[in-house]
């Protein structure tokens, strides 16, 4: 160090060659990386013919910002980060109140989703405001309430469900099929799906779950898989990969429908002028309802022996055994909760696309939610909460950048590049905070005062 | 020693009453029997001490009577104080705990380490808290009889954290607390399950002085308190000499020895395989073991 202070302008010269040594690699690094998927692209001619499009100017942006991003992380970030721990360390001892906003952020959250609508309605007008309750406000709370179903499985119970889309996918066609065969409606409909998913939880439990850990994890997804397999092929009645069209939608209790032409039409009998705004907000409140159930539940689920069974288990498998606790039953019972949500949630999908078939159940859906799960934090329902919102808005937000097109030309699609940044994103999370946006849990009951436990001491479960 | 002039008449009692009765118990792993023809009883209400050498057998037999080996050959009768005969080579490994109410610990500690203090004895009455939950969907609903259950579960533990204690570390993560208190947690977790039987894998094992004390007292407590019967296997011999009724001897999978700890410490046969002497250095060793029984009975003083 005293060589450093003594000589300032050489230290700082050697870290500016650092950083440039650095940034090389990075700008190779990343050439390698990307000249196959960013600098060459096939594409069809005219004639139908494959052909290589080279795209080198592209790649040398990817590069360039490769490059730049390396530099500047190298020269000034790492410093910046260091030294803001330093100072951080020092300051630890002095207990740092954690802001209104942060001890009040769940109460606070659902009540800027229950204004949510108005609010869009408000800004964008009735017409406006579409995109921004269905395409986001939907889409992002099935995903809350898929990754809270899966949390009880991947994040308490800690067994490793890879094919959790399945349980997606019955609820989906259930309701989808029972309402087109026997006109049932969606609150009927919407019970029996989360049940008929929780028996097929149980039924596929059964003989996977004395399996543990890798094993659990590719048979779940061969399951998945066979659900899927099953809806493409068997045609007689899930009509394969045209998919099952013209599902009912859901009606407010009965009282006022959504079809255009019937006569207690929502907007009719209100009226107001007609648009599908009105369906979608009656749905973004649907889902927010499903969703919350799903946090409830768990929360209750939690303080009660099987929620902490469920947590011991992931734990000490052996030791849960070793108290009288079944650990079969319960491992089912974490299944089947999971499974039941995982029903409710794709039921509400198909009475809000009107349309299921196979394509919408693949394995990316699966994967996609076990990556909000960790990344926000196995076991956290906050932190799940804000990972979905990441991911999903993110995706969406991609779709609304058009502004990109001025700088990569007009062909580029932003939306294609989704997974390469998801990629990013993860890696970074998960450098940064390798247990997710919440490591912490809390736990489910105290004698003197509520304390947090650090993610140090929990494990993530073999089984 | 109190107990040593009414060995016979303690022993006589014990043959009507065993909690346990270990009969031809045998488990062979491959090639290597790792029991052989295995016959001990257990007396109810006693502390009664497994011992041998390292690789005798001893984990294995624990592994047997608590459900996670199923045994070779043999029988094992566990009966309740109501009477119920529980043969527990026929029982999975979890309803042994559930049914016939026996609670171990291990050799290598397994606590939930995520979990804090409190929550490990939570988990510990999951049965009990099962049924006052309805299996769980009247708790879902808020039922004032689960309500009721859960503080009474609370206030079981609470009796077990102020036994082993560790009240003060009730909200700390079970992994966060020193190696003697996660022993002791250990075993206040496996009395949380109301055992009828308490088995117990070298509880001693890696504590300093001061922690073996608190470990004396906790179990001697646990005896005084709950009239539970102890089985312990333990390699620290001043532990045995002091807290036991009764020792059995494994070596090599076989017994070698049987009877009172003043017995078994005299034998020459336990004293030649524990020590792994040769026959003619016996008398030595018996000397040598006298002297630590004296300096084990001063310490008493
Ligand atoms: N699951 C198993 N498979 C194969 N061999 C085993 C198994 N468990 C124990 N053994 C063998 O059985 C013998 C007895 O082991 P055990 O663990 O019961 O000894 P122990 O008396 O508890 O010894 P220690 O004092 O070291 O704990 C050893 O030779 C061991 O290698
Ligand atoms: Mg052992």
């Amino acid at each position: 160090m005293a060589t450093v202070s003594a000589n300032p302008a050489r230290a700082e010269a050697s870290s500016t060659a650092r950083a440039l040594r650095e940034a090389v690699f990075a700008g190779i690094i990343a050439f390698g990386l990307f000249v196959l998927y960013v600098g060459l692209k096939t594409d069809q001619n005219i004639s139908n013919e494959l052909i290589l499009v080279q795209r080198w100017g592209l790649l040398a942006i990817f590069v360039g910002v490769a490059m730049v991003a390396r530099f500047i992380g190298v020269l000034y970030v790492q410093p910046f980060l260091k030294r803001r721990r330093t100072a951080k360390s020092e300051a630890s001892d002095l207990e740092l109140q954690p802001s209104y906003f942060r001890r009040n952020f769940s109460t606070i959250a659902i009540i800027a989703l229950v204004l949510y609508p108005p609010l869009m309605v408000a800004l964008f007008g009735t017409q406006g405001s579409l995109k921004w309750v269905d395409n986001f406000g939907i889409q992002i709370l099935i995903y809350v309430m898929l990754a809270w179903g899966l949390n009880i499985v991947v994040g308490l119970a800690g067994l490793l469900d890879l094919g959790y889309v399945a349980f997606y996918a019955v609820g989906a066609y259930s309701y989808a099929l029972l309402s087109t065969h026997l006109g049932l409606s969606f609150w009927v409909l919407l019970p029996l799906s989360g049940l008929l998913a929780a028996v097929w939880g149980m039924v596929l439990g059964f003989p996977v779950l004395r399996l543990r850990g890798d094993y659990l994890a590719i048979v779940t997804l061969a399951f998945g898989e066979i659900i899927r397999l099953v809806l493409i092929n068997w045609t007689d009645v899930t009509q394969g990969t045209f998919g099952v069209s013209g599902v009912a939608k859901a009606s407010i209790f009965g009282i006022y429908s959504f079809d255009v032409g019937a006569a207690n039409n929502f907007a009719k009998v209100w009226g107001l002028p007609m648009s599908a705004a009105y369906y979608k907000i009656f749905l973004f409140y649907v889902i927010l309802a499903l969703a919350l159930l799903t946090a409830f539940v768990t929360i209750r689920l939690r303080r009660m022996p099987v929620g902490r069974a469920w947590e011991a288990l992931r734990e000490d498998e052996i030791a849960c055994r070793s108290l009288g606790i079944n650990t079969v039953t319960t491992k089912l019972t974490a299944f089947a909760t999971g499974a039941m949500f995982g029903g409710f949630a794709g039921s509400f999908f198909a009475a809000r696309q009107g349309f299921v078939s196979p394509e919408s159940f693949v394995f990316l859906e699966s994967a996609v939610i076990l990556a909000i799960v960790v990344l926000g934090g196995m076991g956290s329902l906050v932190g799940i909460a804000v990972a979905a919102v990441l991911m999903i808005g993110g995706t969406e937000i991609l779709r609304e950048l058009t502004f990109l097109k001025a700088v990569f030309g007009p062909d580029f699609t932003p939306e294609l590049y989704r997974m390469l940044i998801f990629g990013l994103a993860m890696v970074v999370v998960m450098v940064l905070k390798p247990r997710g946006f919440v490591g912490s849990r809390e736990p489910s009951a105290f004698l003197h005062e509520r304390k947090s436990v650090s993610s140090s001491f929990t494990k993530e479960g073999h089984g | 020693m109190a107990s040593a002039p009414t060995t016979k008449a303690a022993a006589g009692a014990a043959a009507q009453d065993p909690i346990l009765k270990v009969e031809h118990l045998s488990m062979r792993f491959g090639g290597l029997m790792a029991i052989n023809d295995l016959s001990f009883e257990c007396r109810r209400g006693d502390i009664t001490a497994l011992i041998g050498p390292n690789g005798a057998g001893k984990t294995t037999v624990f592994n047997c009577i608590t459900g996670f080996y199923k045994p070779t050959m043999g029988m094992m009768t566990l009966r309740q104080k109501g009477g119920q005969d529980y043969l527990l080579e026929r029982l999975a490994d979890f309803e042994i705990t559930k049914r016939a109410k026996v609670a171990r610990t291990f050799q290598n500690i397994r606590l939930f380490t995520g979990l804090t203090v409190l929550e490990n004895l939570l988990v510990a009455q999951h049965n009990a808290l099962m049924r006052a939950s309805g299996y769980t969907i009247l708790g879902l609903f808020g039922f004032p009889a689960y309500r009721k259950a859960s503080k009474e579960s609370i206030e079981l533990a609470r009796y077990w954290l102020d036994k082993a204690s560790l009240t003060e570390r009730a909200d700390d993560p079970a992994g966060d607390l020193p190696y003697g208190a996660q022993r002791r947690l250990e075993i206040a977790r496996a009395m949380c399950t109301g055992p009828e039987l308490l088995c117990l894998d070298e509880p001693a094992a890696g504590l300093n002085p001061r922690e073996s004390l608190a470990l004396n007292t906790l179990l001697q407590g646990i005896r005084a308190d709950t009239g539970t019967s102890i089985l312990l296997i333990e390699h620290d011999m001043s532990v045995v000499m002091e807290i036991s009724d009764h020792v059995v001897v494994l070596e090599y999978g076989q017994k070698i020895s049987d009877g009172t700890p003043d017995f078994v410490k005299n034998d020459p046969k336990v004293i030649a395989a524990y020590l792994g002497v040769e026959d003619d250095e016996v008398e030595e060793v018996i000397a040598e073991v006298e002297e630590v029984a004296h300096e084990v009975e001063g310490g008493q003083k």
